[in-house]
């Protein structure tokens, strides 16, 4: 049908469920309200919109309780474009958690920090309706406008401190790889496209033929669509912009980008290589495996050179990415859903715990307003509890067993353990040999800690505001609970028939 | 056929712009290559769809268009941020962190 015969044929309006819609209807009237509340408060009234943003968080995550409880059927709507699942939900939850542990690490930082505060709660509301749209999205159009949604008001948010020169270079780098990233992507959707005549994952799937006529065309699309994608989660080695930005950002938004942008990045990937490009696993296989490898190495190695705290968590992030991808190397084959629910459950684990981490940075940083490691000298001495929960937080990052990051790596093992092929062995070797090789960063962290003297004698203790002790005590408890009772989070990966309720 | 040449024409514009990324410091050139990647996206996706005879590649390049556009007001006002900033917009000045 050509488009003059489209536009003459009859239009009927889609049947939509809003209730699978709730979170994004939500979300937007949310983030609506406080562009409109910033315009109509004075300057001393502006706490406001962090209250607003933080109880649209808390509202959109209602109706996801309430999908999740309902039945167990996917909802799928706008031709199945658009999949409301056990997967996704766990997802969207996730970020609207996630988000508002950001809203209650970066209202004491925005409010002091005498920027425009109504367009950081904005942008970090449209930021957040992205992802949760991401977790959603079976479609070519849809993915890719929800990853530019969720791109283009970080890019902003990076570079927020308008007259900082390293923030505006955060910005700018992050901007520039982003956006060519995304549209080396788009470059391979377009060949997807053109072979399988549908923008709709579960038809690309169905088109994908390595053996047939377009097996160049196919693979050459597969690998840059994973090109793009691996900018976004920053696998080495497209990770070049990730430690200036992170450490040029804002330290909120720094926590932001490392956690929730990285996690939005990894569903898309995940949801790509396991719903359209399951026929393709020949070509997408040994590249995110050689990626997995690079990743966890590189940033591991440059970790440990580092001498600011920041820049060491983030080449850390990096290195942590490596084992996100670790699962996915062996995605195609029979370790398909361990796989998936390793990336889960590393994610959720990731999250608390690194968001923690930023908190407690925050936290030391408002007294000794320093990025450097050796600022962090005898700090149980006079902030004993922020020196126990930065160890538990660090320990979790480095996987020791009672915490939630262990929980992650054993999911990330067997996953590659279910595969039992030789390339698995390989990769869950390299992934061990890095696990220790993370020690020797984050144990640096923690003998600065507890057994350096502090840096000048300077022993006046830690104010910190109550919206930063409430992020720091859900996410320790978060890091700890999913330690102890892995069952919290291992059964959503069972509850979610995930590759079976993908096709929708 | 036609569409061939259309994706060689895509295939071309593709390449130059992924050489404009790479080879150019100003960060407008790089902006103005990026969208030459996104052109070719689009008369890629144009061609497929004539040749398919299907509307999706006509919605697919609109929403392109139209996210395109956002993504340089952002850009260009970043640019515009650090020209105030620095009288530059020179790519390989900005190194302010290292390591």
């Amino acid at each position: 049908m050509t488009l003059l015969a489209l536009s003459a044929a009859a239009w009927t309006a889609p049947v939509i469920d809003y209730h699978a819609l709730a979170p994004e209807i939500v979300l937007a009237v949310g983030l609506t309200a406080v562009l409109l509340v910033d315009l109509f408060t004075s300057e001393r009234n502006k706490w406001l919109l962090s209250v607003l943003t933080g109880f649209s968080l808390l509202g959109a995550t209602l109706p996801v309780l309430t999908l999740a409880l309902h039945d167990n059927s996917v909802r799928s709507i706008f031709d199945g474009r658009y999949v409301v699942d056990e997967f996704s939900l766990v997802m969207k939850g996730l970020f609207l958690l996630a988000g508002y542990v950001i809203v209650l690490l970066s209202s004491s930082h925005v409010e002091e920090g005498d920027y425009w505060r109504g367009e950081y709660w904005f942008l970090l509301l449209t930021s957040l309706l992205g992802m949760v749209m991401m977790a959603s999205s079976r479609d070519l159009v849809s993915i890719f406008v929800a990853l530019e949604f969720l791109s283009i008001p970080a890019y902003m948010l990076a570079a927020w401190r308008k007259r900082d020169l390293r923030s505006n270079e955060a910005g700018v780098k992050y901007f520039l790889l982003g956006v060519f990233a995304s549209a080396v992507m788009l470059y391979g959707m377009s060949l997807l496209y053109g072979v399988a005549d549908s923008t709709l994952l579960v038809d690309i799937s169905k088109s994908i033929d390595l053996d047939g006529e377009f097996a160049a065309v196919q693979a050459l699309a597969v690998v840059f669509v994973v090109v793009g994608f691996a900018f976004k989660v920053s696998a080495v080695p497209f990770h070049t912009w990730a430690p200036d930005t992170y450490e040029g950002a804002p330290t909120p938004v720094t926590a932001f980008l490392s956690v929730a942008s990285k996690a939005a990045g990894f569903i898309a990937l995940v949801v790509l290589v396991l719903t359209a490009f399951p026929e393709g696993r020949d070509v997408w296989q040994p590249f995110i495996w050689v990626l997995s490898a690079l990743t966890m190495t590189i940033g591991n190695v440059f970790a440990l050179r580092q001498t600011n705290l920041v820049r060491m968590i983030a080449y850390s992030s990096v290195s942590q990415g490596g084992f996100v991808l670790m699962p996915l190397a062996v995605a195609g084959g029979a370790a398909g859903e361990a796989a998936l629910r390793a990336v889960v459950v590393y994610l959720v684990v990731y999250a608390a715990t690194n968001l923690g981490m930023f908190g407690v940075i925050l936290a030391v940083s408002r007294k000794t307003r320093s990025g450097d490691i050796a600022s962090l000298g005898g700090l149980f001495s006079y902030a004993p509890a922020l020196g126990v929960l930065l160890t538990i937080f660090l320990a979790s990052l480095a996987g020791i067993p009672p915490l939630g990051g262990w929980i992650g790596k054993f999911a990330a093992f067997q996953a590659l353990l279910t595969d039992a092929t030789p390339w698995a062995y390989a990769l869950a070797v390299i992934g061990a040999v890095n696990s220790v090789i993370a020690f020797g960063y984050y144990g640096n962290v923690m003998r600065e800690v507890w057994m350096r003297p502090v840096p000048h004698g300077d022993n006046t203790p830690i104010v910190t505001p109550s919206s930063l002790q409430i992020a720091l005590g859900i996410t320790a408890i978060a890091t700890l609970v999913l330690g102890i009772l892995p069952g919290v989070v291992l059964n959503f990966g069972d509850m979610a028939d995930l590759v079976g309720a993908f096709g929708g | 056929m036609l569409t061939s040449q259309f994706l060689l024409l895509g295939a071309i514009l593709f390449c130059i712009g992924v050489y404009g990324v790479i080879a150019r410091k100003n960060a407008v050139l790089v902006l103005m290559s990026i969208e030459l990647i996104l052109n070719s996206v689009n008369i890629n996706l144009l061609a497929f769809a004539l040749r398919n005879g299907s509307a999706d590649g006509h919605t697919f390049a609109l929403y392109i268009i139209a996210v395109a556009a956002a993504e340089v007001g952002v850009g260009l006002a970043m640019v515009l941020l650090i020209y105030r900033n620095r009288r530059s917009i020179g790519l390989d000045e900005l190194s302010e962190m290292r390591g």
